[in-house]
């Protein structure tokens, strides 16, 4: 298992020297969506506290950085972690709400996306941040702003994200904070009785997943140049950000590396080829399909599924 | 100091609506007692267990636990004190096997993950459950899971322990066996308090039983007293079986 992630990191670290652009493109959508979807997996996935509104974090992140850039010329990559701990405020905000009125299930689903609906109606009507119109990042390739000619840049900076959080899940997996969460997404009171401080540990979670949420909207806003309160606050990105662990196996440590290597091709080839003659919603049926699929045969992700094949071809 | 009893309950009180659940109830158990609370269903046991565990907040009355006042006090503090429970409906994590159970426990203590497992592994062996280890929880059987719940507290160190009908749903075979378990527990220098509707059971371990009826103490005594006190039997099958004058 070990000597296969060390091929991987090989593979995906000198892939770039045979790809053409545009399958650069596709390889940092899977790694920037596996990405959120790994910030995602902490609070969603172990602590079982299903947030519905990360997109709301997302554009916290990408909106700080980029205004602090273009009105106070703070460089993105500092911007990053101003944007991670806005991120982590609201993030806090929301646990605190949340977790401390007991919100459970469905009800805190809702306060998720109420939040992050506040934020985009927000954004939307502030015109000193473009409202309707967006915000637009001038291009000047200097990477000291985040900004650069060759997408090759940003392959490996959204590879770097990808391991960073995956790392930081993993180191979490192995300790007591993981070993926690996991108890409190299986049943909470039995966990509090056993002397574990429910509320504390679902907090940090929300502050940790809200972080690298935050720090993710930098890269949004400096890969794509333009910020839609819409898009970059909306449901649907919320959508794409939970998808992927969950097709990928939710609370596993490759889970959404997994779903994300399944998904963000799968909506990129319906993009562009199912986009044309109003067929653009067509990659939305199909996360529909899949996710049924997904409930039906593999309750729960991917990664289980095919783990679970791996031992048992390997006990052979 | 050593004079002052473990647990204290002063005119403890809870209401749901106009159901008066637990009523002006005061009791104290001393350090390394068995005490057993009976009575018929809905007499309000569970709700005390709620209570003085942390799990619902009281109306009236103070719980006082090794001197200190545990009023108020959240679940998992009351359990950082020393005050751990088992549920009536036992509440294992299901897809986490037997000793992660355990070892979650553990780990409100002893934060060093393999220093926790260790003791996981102990009190594994203890209860009986150590060639269970590795398999997940929800596939044991009910006795089983009545001994993880009972590890699973255990694993946090208490030196009060609330134990709810952990032997209801049990054959008379596994019944001897957690019996002998309890007071072992009970030997190893832990107090117990146990909720029990197994009379041979709760008259064979406990030192002395207090008795509930509709949120009433109505008894508190010795387990012979007890079970021939015409007040006891009158609350169990009603007035008409209560013995004419001996």
């Amino acid at each position: 298992m070990r000597w296969l992630a060390l091929a991987a990191l090989v593979l995906l670290l000198a892939l770039p020297a045979w790809l053409d652009s545009y399958a650069i493109s596709v390889f940092i959508l899977i790694f920037f969506y596996a990405f959120l979807g790994q910030a995602w997996n902490i609070l969603g996935g172990y602590a079982g506290q299903l947030s519905a509104g990360h997109a709301a974090f997302v554009g916290i992140g990408a909106y700080a950085s980029a205004l602090l850039s273009a009105q106070a010329g703070l460089t993105p990559w500092l911007g990053m972690l101003v944007g991670g701990t806005l991120s982590a405020g609201l993030g806090t905000l929301v646990g605190y709400l949340g977790f401390r009125f007991g919100l459970r299930g469905f009800y805190f689903v809702l306060l998720t996306v109420a939040f992050a609906e506040v934020c985009r109606i927000v954004t939307l009507n502030t015109d000193a941040v473009g409202g309707a119109l967006g915000y637009y990042i001038t291009f000047t390739g200097n990477p000291r702003q985040f900004q650069f000619q060759d997408n090759r840049a940003y392959y490996y900076i959204a590879l770097g994200l990808m391991l960073i959080a995956t790392g930081v899940v993993a180191a979490m997996e192995r300790r007591r904070f993981g070993a926690f969460l996991i108890a409190i997404r299986e049943d909470e009171q039995a966990c509090e009785a056993l002397g574990v401080n429910t509320f504390r540990y679902k907090m940090l979670a929300m502050v940790v997943s809200s972080f690298l949420t935050g720090v993710g909207g930098t890269f949004y806003a400096f890969y794509l140049f333009s910020l839609q309160p819409n898009s970059v606050f909306g449901i649907p990105l919320s959508v794409e950000i939970i998808i992927r662990p969950i097709v990928g196996g939710a609370g596993t440590v490759l889970g959404p590396i997994l779903g994300s290597f399944i998904l963000s091709p799968l909506a990129e080839a319906s993009r562009i080829y199912l986009g044309q003659g109003g067929w653009s919603g067509a990659h939305l049926v199909a996360y529909g399909l899949l996710l049924i699929a997904v409930v039906l045969f593999l309750p729960r992700g991917a990664y289980p599924a095919l783990r679970r094949l791996w031992l048992r071809s390997a006990a052979r | 100091m050593s004079a002052a009893p473990l647990l204290e309950v002063r005119g403890l009180g809870k209401r749901f609506g106009g159901l008066h659940a637990v009523r002006d109830l005061s009791f104290e158990m001393a350090r390394g007692e068995v005490l057993g609370l009976i009575g018929p269903n809905g007499a309000g046991k569970t709700t005390v267990f709620n209570l003085l565990s942390g799990f619902l907040p009281q109306d009236t009355g103070e719980v006082r636990f090794e001197g200190r006042s545990i009023t108020g006090l959240k679940p998992h503090a009351i359990c950082a004190l020393g005050l751990a429970r088992t549920f009536q409906i036992v509440r294992p994590f299901p897809h986490l096997s037997v000793l992660e159970n355990v070892r979650v426990g553990a780990l409100a203590r002893q934060p060093r993950m393999a220093e926790a497992a260790a003791r996981a592994r102990a009190v594994i062996e203890q209860v009986g459950l150590a060639a269970k280890a590795g398999q997940p929880a929800a596939g044991l059987t009910l006795a089983d899971r009545k001994r993880l719940e009972l590890a699973r507290a255990l694993a946090t160190g208490p030196t009060l322990l609330l134990l709810d009908e952990v032997m209801a749903g049990l054959n008379p075979t596994e019944i001897q066996a957690i019996l002998a378990l309890v007071r072992s527990i009970n030997e190893a220098g832990v107090s117990i308090l146990l909720i029990e509707h197994n009379m041979r059971a709760v008259m064979t371990l406990s030192h002395r039983i207090v008795v509930l009826s509709f949120g009433e103490k109505i008894v508190d005594g010795a387990p012979a007293a007890v079970a021939n006190d015409p007040r006891v039997i009158e609350a169990y099958l009603g007035e008409a079986y209560v013995p004419a004058a001996h």
